[in-house]
């Protein structure tokens, strides 16, 4: 979209600030989002691609879109470890979003355990994305253990439910020096707007796209909501929504010197 | 009116038969069914007297329509919520209770819907449980399978493209022991990515081996948690003793299994009740136990060989409905597996409301998958059925019927680590 605006994630560049989540696959669901959301990353659960079915997901990603396996059902950071490697073996390459719930009703990540497999893996030459709750401390800590970016939720998974923890997440855009990108709850076009307005390197989304009547047409609505929040971004929000003050009238006014 | 369970073999020698009259006709002569038998782990838990008593203190007929409406205007679901929903008063909201769950299951599950079927090793049985076709009293053709016969039966299911199966045993820990049952676990692990028990309850360590051996995922049905009326169907057997079924699911848990599943067999008793409990059953260990995967399934009773008048009294479709919907409000992140008890159409229209699980290629016998996959008639004996199901559909005809009804069907969705 914008020359030269690229997102870098361990080293590869992408035009692309859309990323597809996992959860719900069909394979018009990928197709929309490539085609029609112009995402050029895939998440992909380990625990679906672990299959022998005729449908395998792997066959249907297209050339040149880079796959990013999940973790999801680790419990710890050793199992999440041990499915990245997993991963590695089945040739989905070097990038893994490392997910640990220990909650099977909200599907909460656990930052402590995740810190740990990111440490654990970013060793071992993954380009690490932790899906976290977003707590600034936490963020550090994958930062400094080597994550290559953050992935904050908005809201609980599946839930639709929008930027539930906006404040959080602007706080981490602010502080942290990788890319943030808004991961789970996103539910419209408007949100993941948002937070791109606010800052977010990417959004992932999924179940908005994979539960909307018509999915081509909700996916270029992301794409379209997603680009308008990046220039909006770069081209300097005006005061309206800039955070802190911003009184018409300058407090200040009455100096003379 | 009531099921008449009660059928007498000719087979059965006289001393049998009076011993079988005897524990029909004298609770003085059945044990203590809340009485742990030597042997049988116990374990501290609450979660047992937080379900009964709110089961206990359930009276359905107190709730409204306004409750109804409340609850299904309510963003989560409490438990109040959710027994105005089980209530009579709601059975008129049924088609908002289901767009209501199908949006729950859309939100967590999106369009999918699982496969596996089932496959029995065994059938022979300790119990005398007088609903069951695999009764000790019931004459029919018994049958364990060799370690050779499982991997022939593991391979034609897994040949059919199968890739979750759930091994199933008779209740006798005589006949077909944990060693037994571990190297099954052992041998579905090289053909399926997803192996499920559901056998005889046992000790934490039990669970402990066979997850060691391959399985994840242990189903126990209470059959019904109205403990005065499972005392007079549970007559003989270690699963006359109630609360040692009650906290297999939590012993499961704690062996390491990753998830578990429940039920109550609808008819036995008020289904209303046992549905609450059931589902409280799952969300007071869901809390202990938050990193677990739960499921809850719905049989209803249906014929067996040897008395074909076996049915489930008051809970039609429409009951049954009702409850599925109901769990899918209250539980939205559950799995919902509904067997081929039910007819196909019922299966066709509730995998679009609220069930997440089916399975297919089913038979509830022992010993003929082959003939019952190809066609291939041998020589060979089987073991009879548990009971008679009502759908009969092939993996592929279930595979391609989902896919027909906007369904993506999914085969596997676990990594064992």
């Amino acid at each position: 979209m914008i020359n030269n605006d690229k997102l870098i994630i361990g080293g590869k560049e992408f035009d692309s600030r859309f990323i597809l989540g996992s959860g719900k696959y069909s394979m018009k669901l990928i197709e929309a989002a490539v085609k029609d959301a112009g995402a050029e990353i895939i998440t992909l659960a380990v625990r679906r691609a672990n299959t022998k079915e005729q449908e395998n997901i792997l066959d249907y990603i297209p050339e040149g879109v880079t796959l990013l396996p999940n973790t999801s059902g680790a419990r710890t950071a050793q199992e999440a470890v041990r499915i990245a490697r997993l991963a590695r073996e089945l040739g989905c390459g070097n990038f893994v979003k490392v997910e640990i719930m220990r909650d099977s009703k909200y599907l909460l990540p656990d930052n402590q355990e995740t810190i740990k497999a990111t440490e654990i893996l970013a060793a071992e030459g993954f380009v690490v994305m932790p899906y976290m709750y977003p707590d600034l401390n936490a963020a550090r800590d994958m930062a400094n253990a080597g994550a290559a970016t953050i992935m904050p939720l908005a809201s609980p998974i599946g839930s639709n439910k929008g930027l539930a923890t906006r404040e959080f997440i602007q706080i981490l855009i602010d502080e942290i020096d990788l890319p943030i990108i808004v991961d789970a709850g996103i539910g419209r076009p408007s949100q993941a707007c948002e937070a791109m307005e606010m800052g977010a390197a990417a959004i992932m989304a999924n179940t908005a796209l994979a539960t909307a009547g018509d999915l081509p047409m909700m996916a270029a609505a992301f794409r379209q909501a997603i680009e308008a929040g990046r220039r909006a971004y770069l081209s300097g929000l005006g005061r309206v929504l800039t955070r802190g003050a911003s009184a018409s009238d300058p407090l200040t006014g009455f100096l003379r010197d | 009116m009531e099921n008449q369970f009660l059928v007498d073999s000719q087979h059965l020698s006289q001393a049998a038969l009076d011993k079988k009259h005897r524990l029909e006709t004298d609770p003085a002569s059945r044990r203590n069914h809340m009485e742990y038998l030597p042997g049988m782990e116990i374990i501290e838990s609450d979660v047992c007297s937080q379900v009964m008593s709110q089961m206990e203190s359930y009276d359905y007929s107190v709730y409204t329509a306004a409750d109804v409406r409340r609850a299904l205007n309510h963003e989560t679901c409490t438990v109040e919520d959710f027994k105005a929903l089980l209530s009579p008063a709601a059975e008129p909201f049924l088609e908002e209770m289901a767009i209501r769950a199908r949006g729950e299951t859309g939100k967590h599950f999106g369009n999918t819907v699982y496969l596996f079927t089932p496959l029995y090793i065994a059938n022979y049985c300790d119990n005398y449980c007088v609903y069951c076709g695999f009764n000790c009293y019931n004459h029919i053709s018994r049958m364990k399978l060799t370690r050779e016969q499982i991997e022939h039966e593991m391979k034609v299911i897994a040949d059919s493209g199968m890739e979750e199966i759930l091994i199933l045993t008779g209740e006798s820990p005589s006949h077909s022991d944990v060693k037994y049952i571990g190297e099954a676990c052992r041998l579905a692990r090289k053909y399926f990515r997803m192996v499920g028990l559901e056998i005889y309850p046992v000790n934490t360590e039990d669970y402990r081996y066979l997850h060691e051996c391959g399985a994840d995922y242990v189903t126990v049905f209470q059959e019904t948690y109205d403990t005065d009326k499972y005392e007079t169907l549970h007559l003989l057997g270690h699963k006359r003793v109630w609360p040692y079924r009650f906290n297999a699911q939590e012993r499961a848990l704690m062996g390491g299994m990753r998830g578990v599943a429940f039920s109550a067999l609808l008819g036995l008793s008020d289904f209303r009740k046992d549905a609450l409990a059931s589902a409280l059953h799952v969300y007071y260990l869901q809390r202990k136990y938050p990193h677990a995967e739960m499921s809850l399934s719905c049989p209803r009773l249906r014929p067996i060989i040897n008395n074909d008048k076996i049915n489930p009294l008051d809970v039609g479709e429409k009951q049954l409905c009702q409850v599925l919907c109901a769990y899918r409000i209250f539980l939205p992140f559950v799995g919902i597996t509904v067997s081929s008890r039910e007819s196909a159409e019922f299966r066709n229209g509730i995998v679009k409301i609220a069930a997440t699980k089916v399975s297919a290629g089913v038979s509830t016998g022992i010993g003929d998958h082959e003939s019952k996959y190809t066609g291939k008639e041998d020589d060979s004996l089987k073991g009879d059925e548990q009971f008679e199901i009502s759908d009969g559909r092939s993996f592929e005809t279930m595979y391609e019927d989902m896919s027909g009804e906007g369904l993506q069907p999914v085969l596997n969705d676990y990594v064992y680590v």
